[in-house]
């Protein structure tokens, strides 16, 4: 039987992921005896262990072995639980990370931090009650080393206790299996039987003799016996040509005689009664020397699988409701076809019928398949507090993280790229919001600050808030900066809101210095780029002395989004919902032409440059003048902009399709989608329209600036 | 056909077990604790059961327990996988009712020819 | 009697005929069009199907010939007017006018693209050595589109290489 163990080994990454991140998370919780928390460590590093070893991840068992030992430890009370410890232990996580990812990436990993680690918990392990003992991984493989291809005829004495088969044991299993290592002849021996009215038929009476005639050790016989060696009397001894080497145990009258007389001496040497103590065994090259690595089941390098496509691992309970709704759709479907057979207009109305059952059902089915990649942010959430606890030992503040919302689903592949920026903003809620501890005294603060994680749905996006309870943001320090930088003119007059945006201008930081923390060359413009390029957005409110609060707007997907339909002449385009500001009939008094051709809008305090989308496209409309047309003010950026249109259609969810497939990537559209009457539409990028937009205005200035320049 | 429960709570394991088992032309039922696998136990019969030492919710040594209070697992053969080859925890696998134990890292070959000693 | 004589004789693997089949030749065989009343031709195993006229959605400041994209089953698909990027006849629109998909394997991946023409004429076999190198001069079609002439008849069939006609050119800002 050939099993291809590589298969079971994704699977297994994935599981040592998990039981990583529990780890972790449970060593950041753990307090002096919590069992049940201690507990669930241990059996996470020793699940690790036992899959590390079957699938032949041979340096993970080993480094495994340590941290299951210290865990041990204090699991059983040998070992107070002391911080010191618990910060070895988070460092051995991070260890067998790295290793776990060297298998997954099938890359070398950093063996010097491992070997660091490994001996500092080898140091602590060696201060303890007792010593680590390596050999549990290896006597299981420890290859008996056989002796001269001689048959030896061993004579076993096998009386099971009585009740030995109600352990489910049962005497024939033991003989056949001694059966597959030589020719066997049994002997029972039924003088214990009782009386028929004595007798409980679920015990054992019998006593057996076995001999066996096998080219085989001691060790491979008693290995038979392993499971009922307390249940039982076994003598094992050897019996040789012309005399016994039987010692004083049970006595056995020598049947077969093997004529062999180079037996090497240990083997002829009497083997003491194996009833009272099983130890590995006793004869020198049954045991394999202690160094030896442990064979290995599997190849010694496992063979990582070459497709990396990724996996999720769904709930059976999504698999159901998709294959219900498939189930749905296919009666709906067979409804609708019969109906077809022959059609009549007295059927309409039950087509209608069918035909709102099938929209129902593609519908519910588009959301199920959707919630199979959705995922509890928990999964993007839960290495903060191991982030937490690092960064509030470095900079000596105290900190408490508190998480809400960490059941609120979320596309994996949004998930996997909104980790980095949420690492960046809680780094910099530490660094920038918390105050050091002196100082929030001083203020009347309580000791520890707080950072709360806060994860929400909102229409059809999802909503991350990352709240500080530090010094908010010092609005003249950031606009001094800003002025001092250039980003903003000194005498320019700033709405709170639009100063504190201006952090997350390239280049900015009002850190004195760069810290080791947060100013790790990343910018909050970085953040800003990459959450948007998620499709997303992110706002900033503070209130000096009373902290920070940072709100980021995903879309819950990225194959699909939600849009508003608008119409210009006789095109349809789409625009992301979630740049809409607000959608508005312009009214004459609001209009103000500006510095040439610039028309601008006053909502409210803010100015909002017009774009009309019949002009940036160059197509025919049916409204021309901004004069009584309909605006839809969107955001990206910071910047607002109205984009005239002829008509405000459907809102709806559409599926994005790239047209850099067949075509190339095209200015001012982020893809295309197909509508519900099978056409396509073209979904508007917003940032890339104010891109277009601001070019266009700066050519012009630049135009006539310079006027006896010649443009390209 | 021999029908084989298997409780771990590690999937690959248990994916290994049951594949391997499979292969060999053993019905296999999964559970991922010892709860599920009593409760899956209770349901039906089984010719043998392999179970983990250490799982979440109920481990091992108590579904051996439990198993063992069941008229109909009273002689059922109990496997327990365990990566301690110390006589401890052998000792309280034997005193929980089982049969016998496999010792972790095992290979398919290995496990079959295990489990044939007993089934 | 010479060995490239008997090797002649001897029939060149997909040369059978067969009864009811056509006969296939060991050249290659062109989906032939009309631009105009210019004839060209493509290889057929470009092409992944022909399709009647569309409007379809426009792209924003795409190039004139560029007409905009179509979904086909699923997939957006752009269509660009041969007659405007040749500049050859008048590029109307009816019911009759007639687009070509045709699918190429690039290094990125396959592409597919519509190119609307005046009407699909016939299936050309053409030997290797039929095709003969076009003239390199004249005609408002750039030389890199074209693979060579063909004669048939009176006529001249132009083979146009399809990978060339897949590159867009960028659009003008």
């Amino acid at each position: 039987m050939s099993i291809d163990l590589s298969q079971f080994i994704p699977s297994f990454l994935e599981e040592s992921f998990e039981g990583l991140e529990l780890m972790e998370s449970s060593l950041l919780n753990l307090e002096q005896g919590d069992d049940e928390t201690i507990n669930s460590i241990f059996r996470a590093a020793h699940s690790i262990k036992g899959g590390a070893g079957t699938f032949g991840f041979d340096n993970v068992t080993e480094f495994t072995h340590l941290v299951e030992t210290l865990l041990d430890e204090m699991r059983d009370g040998r070992r107070e639980i002391v911080q010191g410890d618990v910060e070895i232990l988070l460092e051995s996580v991070d260890c067998m990370r790295l290793l776990i990812e060297s298998i997954q990436n099938d890359t070398d990993c950093d063996d010097e931090k491992i070997a660091i680690t490994s001996s500092l918990l080898t140091q602590t392990l060696d201060g303890s009650v007792s010593t680590p003992v390596l050999d549990d991984a290896t006597d299981n493989y420890s290859s008996t080393v056989k002796q001269n291809n001689t048959s030896i005829t061993w004579v076993i004495e096998f009386i099971p206790e009585h009740h030995l088969v109600q352990t489910g044991n049962d005497p024939l299993f033991l003989f056949n299996a001694l059966a597959e290592l030589g020719s066997v002849e049994i002997e029972a021996n039924s003088a214990e039987l009782p009386s028929l009215n004595d007798m409980d038929p679920e015990e054992l009476y019998l006593r057996w003799k076995i001999t066996l005639v096998a080219d085989t050790t001691e060790d491979d016989i008693k290995e038979i016996f392993e499971w009922v060696e307390d249940e039982c009397e076994l003598t094992i001894s050897q019996e040789l040509a012309g005399q016994s080497s039987e010692p004083e145990s049970v006595k056995s009258e020598p049947e077969l005689s093997v004529t062999e007389q180079n037996i090497s001496a240990q083997q002829t040497e009497p083997s003491p009664a194996v009833s009272e103590e099983i130890k590995p065994a006793p004869s020198e090259e049954a045991v394999p020397a202690k160094p030896n690595k442990p064979v290995s089941p599997v190849a010694s390098k496992p063979v990582k699988s070459k497709t990396d496509v990724g996996s999720i691992r769904v709930g059976v309970d999504k698999v159901d409701n998709l294959i219900n709704l498939m189930g749905e759709l296919v009666i709906t479907q067979s409804m609708l076809s019969e109906l077809g057979n022959d059609f009549d207009l007295s059927k309409v109305e039950r087509l209608n019928t069918g035909l709102e059952q099938l929209l129902q059902n593609t519908k519910e089915l588009q959301e199920s398949v959707m919630r199979i990649r959705m995922l509890p942010i928990s999964f993007a959430f839960n290495r903060f507090p191991r982030l937490i606890h690092d960064l509030s030992k470095k900079t000596g503040k105290q900190i408490e993280l508190v998480l809400k919302g960490e059941q609120t689903e979320l596309d994996k592949t949004v998930m996997e790229q909104i980790g980095d920026p949420l690492v960046h903003l809680v780094r910099n809620a530490v660094d920038h919001g918390i105050e050091p501890t002196e100082t929030r005294i001083a203020n009347g603060k309580p000791e520890q600050g707080v950072i709360t994680l806060d994860a929400y749905h909102q229409g059809g996006s999802i909503v991350i808030e990352i709240n500080d309870d530090g010094g908010g943001i010092n609005r003249n320090a950031v606009f001094e900066k800003a002025v001092e930088k250039g980003v903003v003119e000194a005498n320019s007059s700033l709405t709170d809101s639009q100063v504190f945006d201006l952090i997350f201008e390239p280049g900015f930081s009002t850190a004195k210095e760069l810290s080791d923390i947060s100013g790790r060359g990343v910018g909050m413009d970085v953040v800003k780029k990459n959450i948007q390029a998620l499709g997303g957005r992110i706002q900033v409110e503070s209130v000096e002395g009373q902290g920070s609060s940072f709100k980021v707007n995903l879309p819950l997907t990225l194959a699909i989004l939600d849009g508003q339909l608008v119409r210009v002449g006789t095109e349809i385009y789409i625009i992301p919902l979630i740049t809409i500001v607000e959608s508005l009939q312009t009214q004459k008094n609001l209009i103000n032409r500006v510095s040439g051709d610039m028309v601008l809008y006053r909502l409210r305090e803010d100015n909002v440059p017009v774009l009309p989308i019949y002009q940036l496209f160059n197509l025919a409309s049916d409204t021309t003048q901004v004069e009584d047309s309909l605006l839809v003010v969107v955001e990206a950026d910071g910047q607002k902009v109205g984009l005239m249109v002829d008509d405000l259609l459907a809102q709806q969810q559409v599926v994005i399709k790239s047209l850099n497939d067949n075509y190339q990537q095209v200015e001012g559209i982020s893809g295309a989608t197909i509508l519900g009457d099978g056409s396509v539409a073209m979904i508007l990028d917003i940032p890339g329209i104010i891109n277009i937009a601001q070019n266009s205005s700066r050519s012009n200035q630049y135009a006539s600036a310079n006027p006896e320049e010649v443009l390209p | 056909m021999t029908k084989i429960l298997v409780v771990d709570d590690s999937n690959s394991i248990r994916d290994m077990v049951s594949f391997t088992l499979k292969s060999s032309g053993y019905e296999t039922v999964e559970a991922k604790d010892g709860q599920e696998g009593l409760n899956k136990a209770k349901a039906s019969s089984f010719d043998l059961v392999i179970s983990d030492v250490n799982m979440p919710i109920m481990d091992g040594i108590t579904l051996c327990q439990e198993l063992r209070k069941l008229p109909s697992f009273k002689f059922t053969p109990i496997l327990m996988l365990t990566t301690e080859s110390s006589g401890d925890m052998k000792q309280r696998g034997k005193a929980a009712g089982a049969t016998g134990w496999l010792v972790k890292p095992f290979n398919p070959e290995k496990l079959i020819a295990t489990i044939k000693r007993v089934v | 009697m010479d060995i490239q004589s008997l090797a002649a004789e001897i029939p060149v693997e997909g040369e059978y005929s067969l009864e009811g089949i056509d006969f296939i030749t060991s050249g290659e065989q062109y989906l032939t069009f009309l631009l105009g009343s210019e004839q060209y031709a493509v290889n057929i195993l470009c092409v992944e199907e022909i399709r009647s006229w569309e409007n379809p959605t426009k792209i924003p400041n795409a190039p004139d010939d560029v007409k905009g994209v179509i979904n086909m089953r699923g997939v957006i698909v752009p269509i660009i007017d041969l007659r405007l990027k040749f500049n050859i006849g008048n590029a109307v629109y009816s019911d009759i006018t007639v687009v070509v998909v045709l699918k190429v394997e690039l290094e990125g991946g396959t592409k597919t693209m519509g190119f609307i023409v005046d009407a699909v004429s016939d299936v050309l076999n053409a030997e290797e050595g039929e095709i003969k190198n076009s003239p390199a001069f004249g005609g408002s079609v750039p030389q890199h589109y074209i693979d060579g002439l063909v004669n048939v008849g009176n006529n001249v069939v132009t083979i146009l290489n399809v990978e060339a006609l897949q590159v867009i050119q960028p659009h003008s800002k």
